[in-house]
Protein backbone atom coordinates (compact mmCIF):
# COMPACT_ATOMS: atom_id res chain seq x y z
CA UNK A 1 0.00 0.00 0.00
CA UNK A 2 2.65 2.54 0.87
CA UNK A 3 4.24 3.71 -2.36
CA UNK A 4 6.65 6.18 -2.15
CA UNK A 5 6.67 7.21 -5.53
CA UNK A 6 3.23 8.73 -5.32
CA UNK A 7 2.66 12.41 -6.50
CA UNK A 8 -0.79 12.43 -5.75
CA UNK A 9 -2.33 9.77 -3.47
CA UNK A 10 -6.11 9.92 -3.52
CA UNK A 11 -8.27 7.53 -1.24
CA UNK A 12 -11.86 7.19 -0.54
CA UNK A 13 -12.38 10.76 -1.67
CA UNK A 14 -16.13 12.56 -1.14
CA UNK A 15 -17.19 15.49 -1.81
CA UNK A 16 -21.05 15.91 -0.98
CA UNK A 17 -23.17 19.17 -1.67
CA UNK A 18 -26.20 18.73 0.49
CA UNK A 19 -27.42 15.43 -0.12
CA UNK A 20 -25.75 15.18 -3.53
CA UNK A 21 -22.63 13.52 -4.12
CA UNK A 22 -20.48 15.01 -6.70
CA UNK A 23 -17.71 12.96 -5.71
CA UNK A 24 -18.57 8.97 -3.60
CA UNK A 25 -15.55 7.47 -2.76
CA UNK A 26 -12.23 7.88 -5.50
CA UNK A 27 -9.41 6.43 -4.74
CA UNK A 28 -5.90 6.94 -6.86
CA UNK A 29 -2.32 6.93 -7.44
CA UNK A 30 -0.42 9.33 -9.40
CA UNK A 31 3.63 8.26 -10.04
CA UNK A 32 6.60 10.49 -10.67
CA UNK A 33 6.65 11.13 -13.76
CA UNK A 34 3.96 9.74 -14.92
CA UNK A 35 0.88 11.20 -17.27
CA UNK A 36 -2.70 10.27 -15.63
CA UNK A 37 -5.80 10.72 -16.97
CA UNK A 38 -9.34 11.75 -15.33
CA UNK A 39 -12.38 11.15 -17.97
CA UNK A 40 -15.89 11.45 -17.58
CA UNK A 41 -18.82 12.75 -18.97
CA UNK A 42 -19.41 16.64 -17.91
CA UNK A 43 -20.72 16.75 -14.36
CA UNK A 44 -18.96 13.88 -13.43
CA UNK A 45 -16.69 14.79 -11.31
CA UNK A 46 -13.57 15.17 -12.85
CA UNK A 47 -12.92 19.03 -12.05
CA UNK A 48 -14.14 19.06 -8.83
CA UNK A 49 -11.68 16.02 -8.00
CA UNK A 50 -8.80 18.58 -9.72
CA UNK A 51 -10.16 21.03 -7.42
CA UNK A 52 -9.96 19.60 -4.39
CA UNK A 53 -6.52 18.23 -5.40
CA UNK A 54 -5.00 22.06 -6.01
CA UNK A 55 -6.47 22.85 -2.34
CA UNK A 56 -9.40 25.17 -4.15
CA UNK A 57 -12.31 22.76 -2.80
CA UNK A 58 -12.70 21.14 0.37
CA UNK A 59 -13.18 17.15 0.68
CA UNK A 60 -16.22 16.49 2.69
CA UNK A 61 -14.82 12.82 3.35
CA UNK A 62 -11.79 10.64 2.79
CA UNK A 63 -7.68 11.43 1.97
CA UNK A 64 -5.76 13.39 -0.25
CA UNK A 65 -2.01 14.08 -0.48
CA UNK A 66 -0.41 16.54 -3.45
CA UNK A 67 2.96 16.28 -2.87
CA UNK A 68 3.03 14.51 0.25
CA UNK A 69 0.49 17.35 1.26
CA UNK A 70 -3.11 17.69 2.55
CA UNK A 71 -3.84 20.17 -0.30
CA UNK A 72 -6.60 21.48 2.59
CA UNK A 73 -2.96 22.58 3.93
CA UNK A 74 -1.32 23.40 1.04
CA UNK A 75 1.33 26.88 1.81
CA UNK A 76 2.95 29.12 -0.38
CA UNK A 77 6.16 26.72 -0.83
CA UNK A 78 3.99 23.99 -2.03
CA UNK A 79 2.47 25.68 -4.49
CA UNK A 80 5.43 26.69 -6.10
CA UNK A 81 6.20 23.05 -6.79
CA UNK A 82 2.79 22.91 -9.14
CA UNK A 83 1.33 24.16 -12.18
CA UNK A 84 -2.20 24.36 -12.60
CA UNK A 85 -4.01 24.99 -15.92
CA UNK A 86 -7.82 25.88 -14.51
CA UNK A 87 -10.61 25.02 -16.75
CA UNK A 88 -12.33 28.40 -17.17
CA UNK A 89 -10.69 32.21 -17.45
CA UNK A 90 -11.35 35.13 -18.30
CA UNK A 91 -9.22 38.03 -17.06
CA UNK A 92 -9.39 41.46 -18.88
CA UNK A 93 -5.68 40.93 -20.00
CA UNK A 94 -4.39 44.57 -20.38
CA UNK A 95 -0.87 43.32 -20.58
CA UNK A 96 1.20 41.88 -22.69
CA UNK A 97 1.79 37.99 -23.32
CA UNK A 98 5.51 38.43 -22.70
CA UNK A 99 4.57 40.88 -19.36
CA UNK A 100 2.33 38.60 -18.21
CA UNK A 101 4.93 35.47 -17.96
CA UNK A 102 7.46 37.22 -16.42
CA UNK A 103 5.21 38.78 -13.78
CA UNK A 104 4.11 35.68 -13.21
CA UNK A 105 7.90 33.81 -13.49
CA UNK A 106 8.64 36.00 -10.58
CA UNK A 107 6.35 34.32 -8.22
CA UNK A 108 8.75 31.23 -8.61
CA UNK A 109 11.86 30.20 -6.72
CA UNK A 110 13.16 28.73 -10.38
CA UNK A 111 10.93 29.51 -13.58
CA UNK A 112 11.63 28.40 -16.75
CA UNK A 113 13.18 31.28 -19.30
CA UNK A 114 9.44 33.60 -20.53
CA UNK A 115 11.32 33.14 -24.08
CA UNK A 116 11.53 29.37 -24.45
CA UNK A 117 7.63 28.98 -22.83
CA UNK A 118 6.22 31.51 -25.22
CA UNK A 119 8.02 29.58 -28.42
CA UNK A 120 6.96 26.37 -26.57
CA UNK A 121 3.29 27.36 -26.65
CA UNK A 122 3.96 28.52 -29.68
CA UNK A 123 3.16 31.88 -29.37
CA UNK A 124 6.43 33.71 -30.53
CA UNK A 125 4.87 35.86 -32.90
CA UNK A 126 2.42 37.42 -29.96
CA UNK A 127 4.56 37.88 -27.32
CA UNK A 128 3.87 41.35 -27.34
CA UNK A 129 0.44 41.74 -27.99
CA UNK A 130 -2.09 42.30 -25.80
CA UNK A 131 -3.97 39.54 -24.30
CA UNK A 132 -7.04 40.38 -24.86
CA UNK A 133 -6.22 40.95 -28.21
CA UNK A 134 -5.72 37.43 -28.29
CA UNK A 135 -8.70 34.58 -29.67
CA UNK A 136 -9.68 32.28 -27.67
CA UNK A 137 -7.28 29.40 -28.43
CA UNK A 138 -4.82 31.88 -28.15
CA UNK A 139 -5.67 32.80 -25.00
CA UNK A 140 -5.76 29.29 -23.44
CA UNK A 141 -1.79 28.84 -24.51
CA UNK A 142 -0.95 31.59 -22.47
CA UNK A 143 -3.05 29.60 -19.39
CA UNK A 144 -1.14 26.55 -20.20
CA UNK A 145 2.24 28.62 -20.39
CA UNK A 146 1.62 30.43 -17.18
CA UNK A 147 0.82 26.82 -15.89
CA UNK A 148 4.30 25.73 -16.42
CA UNK A 149 6.65 28.89 -16.17
CA UNK A 150 6.94 27.76 -12.88
CA UNK A 151 9.02 24.74 -13.56
CA UNK A 152 6.19 22.68 -11.80
CA UNK A 153 7.12 19.08 -10.16
CA UNK A 154 3.19 18.26 -10.50
CA UNK A 155 0.88 20.01 -13.35
CA UNK A 156 -2.65 19.90 -12.93
CA UNK A 157 -4.29 20.63 -17.24
CA UNK A 158 -8.28 20.89 -16.67
CA UNK A 159 -9.37 20.59 -20.14
CA UNK A 160 -6.49 22.35 -21.63
CA UNK A 161 -7.19 22.26 -24.95
CA UNK A 162 -10.51 23.79 -25.23
CA UNK A 163 -10.72 25.76 -28.36
CA UNK A 164 -7.75 24.78 -29.84
CA UNK A 165 -7.16 23.92 -33.26
CA UNK A 166 -5.67 20.34 -34.85
CA UNK A 167 -2.97 21.85 -35.45
CA UNK A 168 -2.35 23.46 -32.28
CA UNK A 169 -3.56 20.56 -30.79
CA UNK A 170 -0.61 18.86 -31.59
CA UNK A 171 1.90 21.30 -31.03
CA UNK A 172 0.52 21.10 -27.60
CA UNK A 173 0.92 17.14 -27.54
CA UNK A 174 4.72 17.69 -28.38
CA UNK A 175 5.01 20.14 -25.45
CA UNK A 176 3.52 17.78 -22.95
CA UNK A 177 5.61 14.68 -24.10
CA UNK A 178 8.75 17.45 -23.50
CA UNK A 179 7.13 18.06 -19.93
CA UNK A 180 7.27 14.46 -19.37
CA UNK A 181 10.55 13.62 -20.97
CA UNK A 182 11.93 15.78 -18.12
CA UNK A 183 10.18 14.11 -15.61
CA UNK A 184 6.89 16.53 -14.47
CA UNK A 185 3.99 14.32 -13.38
CA UNK A 186 0.61 15.54 -14.68
CA UNK A 187 -2.38 15.23 -14.01
CA UNK A 188 -5.14 16.15 -17.02
CA UNK A 189 -8.52 16.06 -17.44
CA UNK A 190 -10.29 16.06 -21.07
CA UNK A 191 -12.96 15.15 -23.59
CA UNK A 192 -11.28 14.44 -26.43
CA UNK A 193 -10.17 10.68 -25.78
CA UNK A 194 -7.45 10.83 -28.80
CA UNK A 195 -5.71 13.23 -26.52
CA UNK A 196 -5.59 11.15 -23.65
CA UNK A 197 -4.94 7.99 -25.65
CA UNK A 198 -1.50 10.03 -26.81
CA UNK A 199 -0.60 11.60 -23.62
CA UNK A 200 -1.50 9.44 -21.04
CA UNK A 201 0.30 6.52 -19.08
CA UNK A 202 -2.91 5.81 -17.40
CA UNK A 203 -6.24 6.94 -17.29
CA UNK A 204 -8.78 6.66 -14.68
CA UNK A 205 -12.85 6.85 -15.95
CA UNK A 206 -15.06 8.82 -13.74
CA UNK A 207 -18.84 8.85 -14.06
CA UNK A 208 -21.83 9.72 -11.66
CA UNK A 209 -18.74 10.75 -8.96
CA UNK A 210 -17.35 6.90 -8.66
CA UNK A 211 -13.86 5.45 -10.60
CA UNK A 212 -16.04 3.38 -12.83
CA UNK A 213 -12.31 1.63 -13.99
CA UNK A 214 -8.95 2.65 -13.58
CA UNK A 215 -5.22 1.24 -15.62
CA UNK A 216 -3.11 2.08 -18.31
CA UNK A 217 -4.87 3.50 -21.72
CA UNK A 218 -3.83 -0.57 -23.41
CA UNK A 219 -5.96 -2.23 -20.74
CA UNK A 220 -8.77 -0.22 -19.59
CA UNK A 221 -12.23 -1.84 -19.69
CA UNK A 222 -10.25 -5.27 -19.67
CA UNK A 223 -9.54 -7.79 -22.62
CA UNK A 224 -13.27 -8.23 -23.15
CA UNK A 225 -13.67 -4.75 -24.39
CA UNK A 226 -10.62 -5.00 -26.23
CA UNK A 227 -12.06 -7.91 -28.68
CA UNK A 228 -12.00 -6.95 -32.40
CA UNK A 229 -14.85 -5.96 -34.10
CA UNK A 230 -15.67 -7.53 -37.78
CA UNK A 231 -18.13 -5.49 -39.82
CA UNK A 232 -19.43 -6.23 -43.48
CA UNK A 233 -22.75 -5.79 -45.86
CA UNK A 234 -24.66 -8.81 -47.13
CA UNK A 235 -27.15 -8.23 -49.49
CA UNK A 236 -27.57 -4.34 -48.18
CA UNK A 237 -27.86 -5.62 -44.69
CA UNK A 238 -25.20 -4.82 -41.77
CA UNK A 239 -23.63 -7.56 -39.94
CA UNK A 240 -21.39 -7.28 -37.12
CA UNK A 241 -19.22 -10.11 -34.92
CA UNK A 242 -17.33 -9.73 -31.89
CA UNK A 243 -14.20 -12.33 -32.17
CA UNK A 244 -10.59 -12.72 -30.79
CA UNK A 245 -10.06 -14.50 -34.22
CA UNK A 246 -11.38 -11.66 -36.94
CA UNK A 247 -9.29 -13.30 -39.38
CA UNK A 248 -10.51 -16.60 -39.39
CA UNK A 249 -14.12 -15.18 -39.31
CA UNK A 250 -13.05 -13.46 -42.76
CA UNK A 251 -11.80 -16.71 -43.99
CA UNK A 252 -15.15 -18.44 -42.97
CA UNK A 253 -16.88 -15.80 -45.15
CA UNK A 254 -14.74 -15.97 -48.16
CA UNK A 255 -14.99 -19.75 -48.38
CA UNK A 256 -19.01 -18.86 -48.46
CA UNK A 257 -18.26 -17.85 -51.68
CA UNK A 258 -17.93 -13.98 -52.30
CA UNK A 259 -16.28 -11.21 -51.46
CA UNK A 260 -18.06 -9.09 -48.43
CA UNK A 261 -19.17 -5.79 -49.16
CA UNK A 262 -17.82 -3.01 -46.40
CA UNK A 263 -15.41 -5.70 -45.16
CA UNK A 264 -14.28 -3.63 -41.73
CA UNK A 265 -12.02 -5.62 -38.70
CA UNK A 266 -11.96 -2.77 -35.93
CA UNK A 267 -9.81 -2.64 -33.22
CA UNK A 268 -12.00 -0.67 -30.68
CA UNK A 269 -10.33 2.34 -29.87
CA UNK A 270 -9.96 4.18 -26.22
CA UNK A 271 -13.12 6.37 -27.09
CA UNK A 272 -15.04 2.59 -27.90
CA UNK A 273 -13.89 1.71 -24.81
CA UNK A 274 -14.87 4.78 -22.74
CA UNK A 275 -18.16 5.07 -24.09
CA UNK A 276 -19.28 1.05 -23.41
CA UNK A 277 -17.71 1.70 -19.80
CA UNK A 278 -19.53 4.85 -19.31
CA UNK A 279 -22.78 3.41 -20.60
CA UNK A 280 -22.45 0.55 -18.39
CA UNK A 281 -22.31 2.55 -16.04
CA UNK A 282 -25.34 4.06 -16.81
CA UNK A 283 -27.18 1.30 -17.54
CA UNK A 284 -26.59 -0.01 -14.30
CA UNK A 285 -27.15 3.00 -12.36
CA UNK A 286 -31.20 2.96 -14.14
CA UNK A 287 -31.25 -1.13 -13.05
CA UNK A 288 -30.99 -0.35 -9.49
CA UNK B 1 16.38 10.03 -1.46
CA UNK B 2 17.77 12.22 0.88
CA UNK B 3 15.43 12.81 3.94
CA UNK B 4 12.62 9.46 3.92
CA UNK B 5 10.39 10.66 6.97
CA UNK B 6 9.17 7.03 8.39
CA UNK B 7 5.44 7.47 8.60
CA UNK B 8 4.71 7.09 12.62
CA UNK B 9 2.69 4.17 13.47
CA UNK B 10 -0.82 4.91 13.65
CA UNK B 11 -0.87 7.54 10.72
CA UNK B 12 -2.62 6.76 7.67
CA UNK B 13 -1.42 4.50 5.01
CA UNK B 14 -1.48 6.72 2.33
CA UNK B 15 0.78 9.38 3.70
CA UNK B 16 3.50 9.65 1.45
CA UNK B 17 7.03 9.94 1.76
CA UNK B 18 8.76 12.17 -1.09
CA UNK B 19 12.49 12.41 -1.56
CA UNK B 20 13.76 15.57 -1.10
CA UNK B 21 13.15 18.15 1.04
CA UNK B 22 10.81 21.11 -0.99
CA UNK B 23 13.17 24.07 -1.42
CA UNK B 24 12.04 26.82 1.12
CA UNK B 25 11.06 29.97 -0.62
CA UNK B 26 13.65 32.79 -0.35
CA UNK B 27 13.28 34.99 2.90
CA UNK B 28 12.07 38.88 1.98
CA UNK B 29 10.29 37.77 -1.43
CA UNK B 30 6.78 38.80 -0.02
CA UNK B 31 7.89 42.68 -0.30
CA UNK B 32 9.96 41.69 -3.07
CA UNK B 33 6.87 40.70 -5.33
CA UNK B 34 4.57 43.44 -3.59
CA UNK B 35 7.32 46.31 -5.51
CA UNK B 36 6.33 44.06 -8.25
CA UNK B 37 2.62 43.83 -8.14
CA UNK B 38 2.45 47.96 -8.01
CA UNK B 39 4.67 47.96 -11.33
CA UNK B 40 1.74 45.67 -12.47
CA UNK B 41 -1.48 47.39 -10.93
CA UNK B 42 -0.67 51.07 -12.24
CA UNK B 43 0.95 49.85 -15.47
CA UNK B 44 -2.59 48.33 -15.69
CA UNK B 45 -4.50 50.63 -14.23
CA UNK B 46 -3.92 53.26 -16.80
CA UNK B 47 -4.63 51.27 -19.66
CA UNK B 48 -7.96 50.95 -18.25
CA UNK B 49 -10.04 53.52 -20.17
CA UNK B 50 -12.88 53.35 -18.09
CA UNK B 51 -10.91 53.69 -14.65
CA UNK B 52 -8.92 56.29 -15.56
CA UNK B 53 -12.13 58.62 -16.19
CA UNK B 54 -14.43 57.55 -13.34
CA UNK B 55 -11.56 57.47 -10.84
CA UNK B 56 -8.81 59.35 -12.08
CA UNK B 57 -10.10 62.53 -14.20
CA UNK B 58 -13.47 62.50 -12.45
CA UNK B 59 -12.80 64.66 -9.74
CA UNK B 60 -10.39 66.72 -12.01
CA UNK B 61 -13.25 67.04 -14.35
CA UNK B 62 -15.69 68.49 -11.33
CA UNK B 63 -13.06 70.83 -9.96
CA UNK B 64 -12.84 72.46 -13.53
CA UNK B 65 -16.19 72.47 -14.02
CA UNK B 66 -17.24 74.17 -10.68
CA UNK B 67 -14.44 76.74 -10.93
CA UNK B 68 -15.60 77.89 -14.72
CA UNK B 69 -18.86 77.68 -13.97
CA UNK B 70 -18.87 79.59 -10.05
CA UNK B 71 -15.96 81.69 -11.56
CA UNK B 72 -17.74 84.77 -10.97
CA UNK B 73 -18.68 84.21 -7.79
CA UNK B 74 -17.05 85.35 -4.11
CA UNK B 75 -16.79 82.37 -1.55
CA UNK B 76 -16.38 84.47 1.02
CA UNK B 77 -12.90 86.78 2.01
CA UNK B 78 -9.57 85.17 3.77
CA UNK B 79 -8.24 87.39 6.57
CA UNK B 80 -6.55 90.04 4.08
CA UNK B 81 -9.83 90.36 2.69
CA UNK B 82 -9.39 88.93 -0.80
CA UNK B 83 -12.25 86.76 -2.52
CA UNK B 84 -11.93 82.91 -2.04
CA UNK B 85 -12.25 81.79 -5.28
CA UNK B 86 -14.58 78.90 -6.51
CA UNK B 87 -10.95 76.61 -7.54
CA UNK B 88 -9.82 77.15 -4.03
CA UNK B 89 -13.16 76.20 -2.44
CA UNK B 90 -13.84 73.17 -4.45
CA UNK B 91 -10.12 72.10 -4.04
CA UNK B 92 -10.03 70.54 -0.88
CA UNK B 93 -13.63 68.62 -1.12
CA UNK B 94 -12.36 67.25 -4.67
CA UNK B 95 -9.05 65.74 -3.32
CA UNK B 96 -10.89 64.35 -0.50
CA UNK B 97 -13.45 63.18 -3.40
CA UNK B 98 -10.21 61.75 -5.00
CA UNK B 99 -9.21 59.84 -2.20
CA UNK B 100 -12.82 57.90 -2.20
CA UNK B 101 -12.80 57.36 -5.62
CA UNK B 102 -8.97 56.65 -5.80
CA UNK B 103 -8.83 54.16 -3.17
CA UNK B 104 -12.76 52.85 -2.33
CA UNK B 105 -14.68 53.38 -5.42
CA UNK B 106 -11.32 52.12 -7.51
CA UNK B 107 -10.26 49.16 -5.59
CA UNK B 108 -13.88 47.77 -4.41
CA UNK B 109 -14.52 47.62 -8.47
CA UNK B 110 -11.56 46.29 -9.02
CA UNK B 111 -11.31 43.58 -6.67
CA UNK B 112 -14.18 42.32 -7.04
CA UNK B 113 -13.62 42.24 -11.07
CA UNK B 114 -10.37 40.21 -10.75
CA UNK B 115 -12.54 38.03 -8.30
CA UNK B 116 -15.61 36.82 -10.77
CA UNK B 117 -13.30 36.87 -13.56
CA UNK B 118 -10.68 34.36 -12.49
CA UNK B 119 -7.72 36.38 -11.83
CA UNK B 120 -7.62 35.85 -7.46
CA UNK B 121 -8.59 32.13 -8.31
CA UNK B 122 -5.13 32.18 -10.86
CA UNK B 123 -3.62 33.75 -8.05
CA UNK B 124 -4.62 31.72 -5.39
CA UNK B 125 -2.81 28.63 -7.58
CA UNK B 126 0.31 30.31 -7.15
CA UNK B 127 2.47 31.13 -4.25
CA UNK B 128 2.37 34.98 -4.49
CA UNK B 129 1.72 35.76 -1.33
CA UNK B 130 -1.69 37.98 -0.35
CA UNK B 131 -0.17 40.05 1.53
CA UNK B 132 2.15 40.92 -2.06
CA UNK B 133 -1.54 41.50 -3.74
CA UNK B 134 -2.30 43.57 -0.81
CA UNK B 135 0.40 45.87 -1.07
CA UNK B 136 0.24 46.19 -5.19
CA UNK B 137 -2.92 47.41 -4.47
CA UNK B 138 -2.36 49.68 -2.03
CA UNK B 139 1.02 50.78 -4.00
CA UNK B 140 -1.97 51.48 -7.07
CA UNK B 141 -3.67 53.45 -5.14
CA UNK B 142 -1.18 55.69 -3.47
CA UNK B 143 0.80 56.33 -7.01
CA UNK B 144 -2.55 57.52 -8.64
CA UNK B 145 -4.23 59.19 -5.66
CA UNK B 146 -0.59 61.23 -5.74
CA UNK B 147 -0.71 61.74 -9.14
CA UNK B 148 -4.26 62.87 -9.08
CA UNK B 149 -3.38 65.05 -6.13
CA UNK B 150 -0.80 66.91 -7.94
CA UNK B 151 -3.00 67.16 -10.92
CA UNK B 152 -5.83 68.71 -9.23
CA UNK B 153 -3.32 71.33 -7.18
CA UNK B 154 -2.02 72.09 -10.56
CA UNK B 155 -5.16 73.12 -12.28
CA UNK B 156 -6.40 74.69 -9.03
CA UNK B 157 -3.22 76.56 -8.22
CA UNK B 158 -2.17 77.54 -12.36
CA UNK B 159 -4.99 77.54 -14.36
CA UNK B 160 -7.16 78.78 -11.81
CA UNK B 161 -4.92 80.73 -10.10
CA UNK B 162 -6.39 79.37 -6.51
CA UNK B 163 -3.88 80.46 -3.77
CA UNK B 164 -1.92 77.48 -2.35
CA UNK B 165 -0.84 77.17 1.68
CA UNK B 166 3.28 78.42 1.52
CA UNK B 167 3.60 77.25 5.36
CA UNK B 168 5.33 74.30 5.61
CA UNK B 169 3.33 72.99 8.82
CA UNK B 170 -0.21 73.52 6.38
CA UNK B 171 1.54 70.65 3.63
CA UNK B 172 2.68 68.49 6.75
CA UNK B 173 -0.97 68.65 7.37
CA UNK B 174 -1.89 67.99 3.65
CA UNK B 175 0.92 64.35 3.91
CA UNK B 176 -0.46 62.70 7.08
CA UNK B 177 -3.95 63.31 6.15
CA UNK B 178 -3.74 62.18 2.47
CA UNK B 179 -1.77 59.23 3.82
CA UNK B 180 -4.25 58.47 6.21
CA UNK B 181 -7.12 58.87 3.73
CA UNK B 182 -5.31 57.17 1.34
CA UNK B 183 -4.59 54.06 3.21
CA UNK B 184 -8.01 53.98 5.07
CA UNK B 185 -10.03 54.12 1.64
CA UNK B 186 -7.47 51.21 0.10
CA UNK B 187 -8.26 49.41 2.64
CA UNK B 188 -11.80 50.05 3.00
CA UNK B 189 -11.74 49.11 -1.02
CA UNK B 190 -10.39 45.92 0.09
CA UNK B 191 -12.84 45.09 2.58
CA UNK B 192 -15.73 46.52 0.07
CA UNK B 193 -14.60 44.31 -2.69
CA UNK B 194 -16.51 40.99 -1.18
CA UNK B 195 -19.91 43.00 -1.48
CA UNK B 196 -21.04 42.54 -4.83
CA UNK B 197 -21.84 39.33 -5.69
CA UNK B 198 -20.40 39.76 -9.05
CA UNK B 199 -17.76 41.41 -11.38
CA UNK B 200 -20.98 42.92 -13.43
CA UNK B 201 -22.84 44.24 -10.34
CA UNK B 202 -20.11 45.36 -8.64
CA UNK B 203 -20.33 48.98 -10.22
CA UNK B 204 -24.06 49.05 -9.26
CA UNK B 205 -23.50 48.15 -5.62
CA UNK B 206 -20.29 50.50 -5.24
CA UNK B 207 -20.82 53.68 -7.31
CA UNK B 208 -23.71 54.70 -4.76
CA UNK B 209 -22.28 54.05 -2.08
CA UNK B 210 -19.57 56.73 -3.05
CA UNK B 211 -21.96 58.73 -4.76
CA UNK B 212 -23.90 59.33 -1.51
CA UNK B 213 -21.05 59.05 1.09
CA UNK B 214 -19.76 62.18 -1.24
CA UNK B 215 -23.26 64.25 -1.21
CA UNK B 216 -23.57 64.06 2.34
CA UNK B 217 -19.87 64.31 3.42
CA UNK B 218 -19.48 68.10 1.97
CA UNK B 219 -17.81 67.35 -1.50
CA UNK B 220 -20.21 68.57 -3.88
CA UNK B 221 -22.71 70.05 -1.14
CA UNK B 222 -21.30 72.70 1.29
CA UNK B 223 -20.84 70.79 4.71
CA UNK B 224 -21.93 73.78 6.60
CA UNK B 225 -25.21 74.40 5.02
CA UNK B 226 -26.57 70.84 5.80
CA UNK B 227 -29.04 70.15 8.53
CA UNK B 228 -26.93 69.57 11.67
CA UNK B 229 -28.70 65.41 11.53
CA UNK B 230 -27.07 64.92 8.51
CA UNK B 231 -23.92 66.51 9.74
CA UNK B 232 -24.03 64.43 12.45
CA UNK B 233 -24.75 60.98 10.46
CA UNK B 234 -21.71 61.61 8.18
CA UNK B 235 -19.61 62.17 10.85
CA UNK B 236 -19.93 58.84 11.24
CA UNK B 237 -17.97 57.85 7.82
CA UNK B 238 -14.28 59.08 6.81
CA UNK B 239 -14.77 60.84 4.04
CA UNK B 240 -16.29 63.77 5.88
CA UNK B 241 -13.18 63.89 8.59
CA UNK B 242 -10.90 64.29 5.14
CA UNK B 243 -12.79 66.85 3.60
CA UNK B 244 -12.10 68.87 6.58
CA UNK B 245 -8.97 68.09 7.25
CA UNK B 246 -8.28 69.05 3.72
CA UNK B 247 -10.31 72.44 3.74
CA UNK B 248 -7.95 72.99 7.05
CA UNK B 249 -5.05 73.32 4.58
CA UNK B 250 -6.53 74.84 1.42
CA UNK B 251 -9.63 77.16 3.07
CA UNK B 252 -8.04 80.47 4.94
CA UNK B 253 -8.87 80.58 9.15
CA UNK B 254 -12.11 82.81 8.26
CA UNK B 255 -13.38 79.13 7.33
CA UNK B 256 -12.69 77.33 10.41
CA UNK B 257 -15.88 78.95 12.15
CA UNK B 258 -18.22 77.10 10.05
CA UNK B 259 -17.12 73.76 10.59
CA UNK B 260 -19.12 72.00 13.30
CA UNK B 261 -17.68 72.73 16.76
CA UNK B 262 -16.29 76.12 15.07
CA UNK B 263 -12.74 74.35 14.67
CA UNK B 264 -10.74 72.30 12.42
CA UNK B 265 -10.43 69.17 15.19
CA UNK B 266 -7.85 67.35 13.20
CA UNK B 267 -7.49 65.18 15.79
CA UNK B 268 -10.96 64.11 15.22
CA UNK B 269 -9.67 63.89 11.32
CA UNK B 270 -6.78 61.34 12.81
CA UNK B 271 -9.28 59.20 15.34
CA UNK B 272 -12.44 58.56 13.08
CA UNK B 273 -10.30 58.10 10.16
CA UNK B 274 -7.60 55.73 12.22
CA UNK B 275 -11.01 53.48 13.62
CA UNK B 276 -11.92 53.01 9.96
CA UNK B 277 -8.83 52.34 9.22
CA UNK B 278 -7.97 49.59 11.92
CA UNK B 279 -11.80 48.20 11.58
CA UNK B 280 -10.78 47.81 7.52
CA UNK B 281 -7.61 46.26 8.42
CA UNK B 282 -9.37 43.63 10.60
CA UNK B 283 -12.31 43.34 8.26
CA UNK B 284 -9.71 42.59 5.30
CA UNK B 285 -7.69 40.38 7.62
CA UNK B 286 -10.84 37.64 8.18
CA UNK B 287 -12.63 38.36 5.17
CA UNK B 288 -10.04 38.22 2.18
CA UNK B 289 -10.55 34.92 0.41
CA UNK B 290 -8.88 34.25 -3.58
CA UNK B 291 -11.82 32.68 -4.01
CA UNK B 292 -15.83 31.75 -2.38
CA UNK B 293 -14.36 28.31 -1.24
CA UNK B 294 -17.88 25.59 -2.76
CA UNK B 295 -19.72 28.46 -4.72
Amino acid sequence: MTDSDAVVSVRDLRKTYGNLAAIDGVSFDIHRGETFALLGPNGAGKSTTIEILEGYRDRTGGEAFVLGIDPTHGDLAWKARLGMVLQSTGESGNVTVSEQLTHFAGFYPNPRSVTEVIAAVGLEGKAKTMIRKLSGGQRRRVDVALGIIGRPELLFLDEPTTGFDPEARRHFWDLINLLKSEGTTILLTTHYLDEAAQLSDRAGIIAGGRLVDIGSIDELGGAEARVPIVRWRDNGVKQETRTPTPGAVVADLMRAGREPDDLQIIRPSLEDIYLELVARYEEKERVA
Amino acid sequence: MSTAHTARPGTSAVRQTLPGTPPALPAGRTVRLGASRIAYEVKTYFRQGDSVFFTFLFPVVFLLIFSVAFGDQSFGKDADGNDVTAAQFYLPAMLSAGLLLSGMQNLAIDIATERSDGTLKRFGGTPLPVLSYFIGKFGQVFVTGLAQAILLLLVAGVAFGAKLPTEASAWGTFAWVFVLGVSTFAVLGIALSALPRSGKSATAVIIPIALILQFISGVYLNFSQLPEWLQNFASIFPLKWMAQGMRSVFLPSTYEGLEPGGAWNLGGVALVTGIWLVAGLIVCRFTFRWIRKDS
